[in-house]
């Protein structure tokens, strides 16, 4: 357990994992599980789970707390700054450059035709996401939730983070009363079950 | 100020991206280009296109990038911070408490919550970027780029920076 092996593991998975970080977990867990062992399986699903019930960017939350709980407060930083400098450096190089010879008429071309591309990889990402609300709320709670974020954002005019921050505190709220219910219930449950015994 | 900015800017759009990196993305174009204005959103096309390029998470290449644009070194090490530290904290902080929120209702629920936004979000902006394409370069050149990147993405299987070299190849010898 050195900060050597730290900055191995999470340079490596850093750079070799594509499309974000979800798509990196499973490099990290090469690292942390198999390679390094500094953690077994279920140790390593435990942080999973908490980094998945946080907000903010997965892969930074994992390699943090892998980072500190192998190493303290230093090793924290040694693996989250091997994790993202290198290919942070690479994208302030690559489109430094780009820009830096803007004006000539190959770059405007590339840039270009790079927007298309990027508008197809939003719309699969679209997509993927209303696959997911489908999933999550079924037919009828899709539809009004689209349509309440399609009208707010879009004709309203609602700030983004407002409307997030609104969905959250609904499914918040949403939650707590249930919850309420439920333990009304299983009270009620139990004195109509004493009344019975009596 | 401007760096009191990029970190708010950067902690809002990351602090309110319920499941990872991607949730964000819409979220840090409306701070960096509708609220702040530090880059066009032909511009945040740009930064997207290669960040999905290169490796690692998209999240911290975007803030270090814009953070650079704005305002140098300082600018991208205050979006970094912005956007890694709240989170990492708290998972420092949280972590005793894990069971509790594993199998959490609120946590499944907000997650699930915030999912139709960043949906709809994701729509405007991928109809933002087929119109901005074909006032720039006409409908057959955004057809054929926009059919071809789908088809070699989610049919092929190709590798993403694979199609956004090709089509930069494809840029600068048409469309120059």
């Amino acid at each position: 357990m050195s900060y050597k092996d730290l900055f191995i593991g999470f340079a490596r998975s850093g750079l070799l994992g594509y499309g974000g970080g979800p798509s990196v977990i499973p490099l990290i867990r090469y690292e942390a599980v198999e390679k390094y062992k500094w953690m077994n399986d279920e140790e390593f699903g435990d942080i999973l789970a908490l980094a998945n019930a946080l907000p903010g960017p997965i892969a930074t939350k994992m390699a943090t707390y892998i980072g500190y709980r192998v190493k303290g407060t230093l090793g924290a930083l040694v693996a989250v700054l091997s994790h993202i400098i290198p290919t942070v450096v690479a994208m302030i190089a690559l489109l430094g450059s780009l820009y830096a010879m803007g004006q000539s008429a190959i770059i405007k071309g590339m840039i270009a035709a790079v927007g298309p591309v990027i508008g197809m990889m939003l719309a699969v990402m679209t997509y993927q996401f209303l696959q997911k609300t489908w999933k999550g709320m079924g037919i009828a709670g899709s539809i009004a939730s689209i349509g309440v974020a399609i009208v707010a954002l879009k004709f309203i005019g609602i700030h983004p983070a407002i409307m997030i921050a609104i969905f959250i505190a609904f499914a918040f709220i949403k939650t707590f009363i249930r919850n309420r219910a439920a333990t009304e219930v299983s009270h009620q449950g139990s004195t109509m079950n004493r009344s019975v015994e009596k | 100020m401007i760096y009191l900015q990029l970190f708010w800017a950067f902690f809002i759009s990351n602090i309110l991206g319920y499941g990872g990196g991607p949730p964000s993305i819409p979220l840090i174009q409306a701070e960096v280009v509708d609220t702040y204005k530090w880059l066009t959103l032909k511009e945040f096309g740009d930064v997207l296109a290669i960040g999905n390029a290169l490796p690692g998470p998209i999240a911290t290449k975007m803030a270090a990038f814009v953070g650079f644009q704005v305002a140098g070194v300082a600018g991208a090490t205050i979006a970094l911070i912005a956007t890694v530290l709240p989170s990492a904290i708290a998972m420092v902080i949280l972590f005793k408490s894990v069971a509790y929120f594993k199998d959490s209702p609120y946590v499944k629920e907000m997650t699930k919550s915030v999912q139709p936004v960043v949906a709809v979000l994701l729509g405007i902006l991928a109809y933002q970027f087929f119109i901005h394409a074909f006032y720039d370069s006409g409908m057959i050149h955004t057809a054929i780029l926009a059919i071809g990147s789908f088809v070699a993405m989610e049919v092929i299987k190709i590798h993403p920076s694979i199609v956004i070299v090709s089509s930069l190849a494809y840029g600068a010898i048409l469309l120059s």
